[in-house]
């Protein structure tokens, strides 16, 4: 059924007709509105048999998930950015316990500073926790990527985090097909759990493993989620069948076939690619764009297939790895065969900044005449990063950064954007 | 073609919820629509901004609107401290919630460039008062856009503001919805005349 909804509202919608079993649930913006609007569920007996549980801190909520899915529940929680990073002993525990675990991260930054705005620090902070992550484009694909994460969780027993940008999504009214109890029931059995606490067939959960056993824990945890690289498309493809619309799989190609030039991104920041990719093909550029789905596994061959016929890749990312540069460019660059001077790093977007077309036009049409450095800051201020620089050349307590940037700024409320 | 609203307000005015019910207002139509917040610290009273896209195609586009087709200002105290008029289309529309005029309110030059039919100032916060109980514009101005823009049908935005509240409140914004949906027809009947006389 179609419906104008918030993004909050349809991803919801679509974990309450995935039947949770329990929900643990802790306010953080901006991923707040699902969990409460899945607590009203519950209230109003619409979403039953489920409980509800409000926890004390994102450590309690991962860790309740945990017991839950332990006991053959089916499990689910939401967080963000700080609260992703307080559940993290937890979040490495799911998965090493191989429990299938469904959780939104409505991406936020990271503090200090502290910045409630959306990029994708929080999530890939978590990049090698052993959680299959997915990142959605628009808020159809989060609410099927629900859908499919927990079909994908139980099969495989793994957790599955379902990435979509904070705000931008979370926050954005606009127009979702949201499928039928019947055809979610088709699409995702019951839960039948690999292992569970039963008091009538006792096991314990979460042994001690030594160095004669923790390698290969490891390894299997790591084969497994190689081998998941070959059953998503495959899902995808049912996914299809069975709603009728493209969803998930690895990654999302577009006007890729001739391209010279190659976009690399993930979640919303694609579309407004997209949108500046056909203004520049209409202009007889021949550039393209790939869209990664999935982050973790990483799709290192479908990647390494559709840059095949690309001379250079722009990789623009919402993330920065401090003292290196990108993150998700570092895993393009690996699976490239081509010379990893021609993967350019675009970091944007960080804390919320808008990326705007005007600045995509720009930066791509550098990559394409060969000026675009390896490393840039999309619409970096160059002139207060100087002079924050030269005030720590010139005085010993230079003070503290954030708020030196902000007085040399002005008042920013009353900017527009 | 893609039209875009950028509605400017305080927080606590509805600025938010204002865009949501002119995209479901839109998405009644079949048509696509985009709306989103500024993400701003929403702290009452402080400046908020949101956007509303509409089109006949999927909107993938995610940036903020920076060059709006229509603006719907909630609060005439933001022409002092915010550039709202910035990036607006020359021919765009603007409607200002205010019991002033545009010359009143010192805009005497950017109304005269531009057509008196896409502009227009309607007393809604008083209109709310009356007929809400709460100085909650939004509805009263969503009426207005339809009557000025023509870009949405007022019984779509009727629809929108029965879906999104209890029967009660909702009748309430309807009457206050229709009442400056007449208020800017009757208004922009004049200039027309006006300009033809």
């Amino acid at each position: 059924m179609l419906k104008q909804v918030e993004g909050s509202a349809a991803v919801a919608e679509a974990v309450a007709l995935c039947r949770p079993e329990v929900i643990c649930a802790y306010p953080i913006s901006p991923q707040t509105h699902i969990v409460e609007a899945l607590g009203r569920m519950v209230a109003a007996g619409t979403l039953t048999p489920c409980e509800f549980i409000n926890v004390e801190s994102e450590f309690a909520a991962m860790s309740v998930a945990i017991g839950a899915s332990a006991a053959g529940a089916r499990a689910y929680t939401a967080t963000a950015s700080q609260g992703l990073l307080f559940m993290a002993e937890a979040v490495y525990n799911a998965a090493g316990l191989g429990l299938p675990i469904v959780m939104t991260v409505a991406n936020r930054a990271i503090g200090a500073p502290i910045n409630i705005w959306n990029d994708h620090t929080d999530a890939l902070s978590q990049r090698d926790c052993g959680w299959i992550q997915l990142f959605a484009e628009d808020n159809q694909e989060a609410l099927d990527l629900h859908i499919q994460a927990f079909r994908l969780a139980e099969e495989l027993s793994i957790p599955v985090m379902v990435c979509m940008d904070g705000f931008i999504l979370t926050h954005a009214y606009e127009r979702v097909d949201v499928p039928t109890q019947q055809q979610v029931d088709a699409y995702l059995p019951r839960y039948e759990p690999r292992q569970v606490l039963d008091p009538a067939d006792p096991v314990s959960i979460g042994a001690m493993v030594g160095p004669d056993a923790f390698m290969e824990v490891r390894y299997l945890a790591h084969a497994k989620q190689r081998r998941t690289l070959e059953l998503i498309p495959a899902w995808a493809d049912e996914f299809r069948r069975v709603f009728g619309r493209d969803s998930g799989g690895l990654t999302h190609s577009y006007q890729i076939e001739d391209a010279e030039t190659v976009v690399v991104a993930l979640g919303s920041v694609l579309g407004t690619i997209k949108d500046t990719v056909d203004e520049m093909r209409a202009r007889g550029v021949k550039i393209g764009v790939l869209g990664i789905t999935c982050f973790r596994p990483w799709p290192t061959a479908a990647v390494r297939a559709a840059l095949s016929g690309a001379a250079r890749v722009v990789v623009l990312e919402k993330s920065l790895a401090v003292g290196l540069g990108g993150i998700i460019s570092n895993n393009v660059a690996a699976s490239w065969t081509g010379s990893s001077d021609l993967v350019h790093t675009v970091v944007a977007g960080l804390g919320g900044r808008a990326i705007t077309k005007q600045s995509l036009h720009r930066v791509f049409g550098e990559a394409v005449a060969g000026s675009l450095e390896p490393l840039t800051f999309l619409d970096l201020d160059v002139d207060v990063v100087e002079r924050v620089l030269a005030r720590e050349r010139e005085q010993r307590r230079s003070g503290p950064i954030a708020e030196t940037i902000l007085r040399e700024l002005g008042v920013a409320a009353t900017k527009i954007v | 073609m893609m039209f875009q609203v950028r509605i400017h307000g305080r927080g606590g005015q509805g600025v938010v919820t204002a865009a949501e019910l002119l995209s479901v207002a839109a998405f009644r139509e079949g048509r696509h629509a985009q709306a989103f917040p500024s993400f701003g610290s929403e702290r009452t009273g402080a400046p908020v901004v949101a956007f509303c896209r509409i089109d006949d195609k999927p909107i993938r586009l995610r940036e903020p609107v920076m060059a709006p087709d229509a603006l719907i200002i909630q609060d005439p105290t933001l022409l002092h401290q915010v550039d709202v008029f910035a990036g607006l289309a020359p021919d765009g529309y603007i409607l200002i919630n205010t019991t002033r005029s545009f010359d009143e309110l010192g805009l005497g030059e950017l109304a005269a460039g531009r057509g008196a039919d896409h502009l227009c100032t309607v007393p809604a916060t008083e209109m709310a008062m009356r007929l809400v109980g709460r100085p909650v514009p939004n509805a009263a101005l969503l009426g207005g856009f339809a009557a000025l823009s023509g870009r949405i049908s007022i019984d779509s935005v009727h629809a929108a503001i029965r879906e999104k509240f209890p029967a009660k409140i909702a009748e309430a914004n309807v009457a206050a919805a229709i009442e400056a949906w007449q208020y800017v027809t009757d208004e922009q009947r004049e200039a027309s005349r006006a300009q033809a006389g």
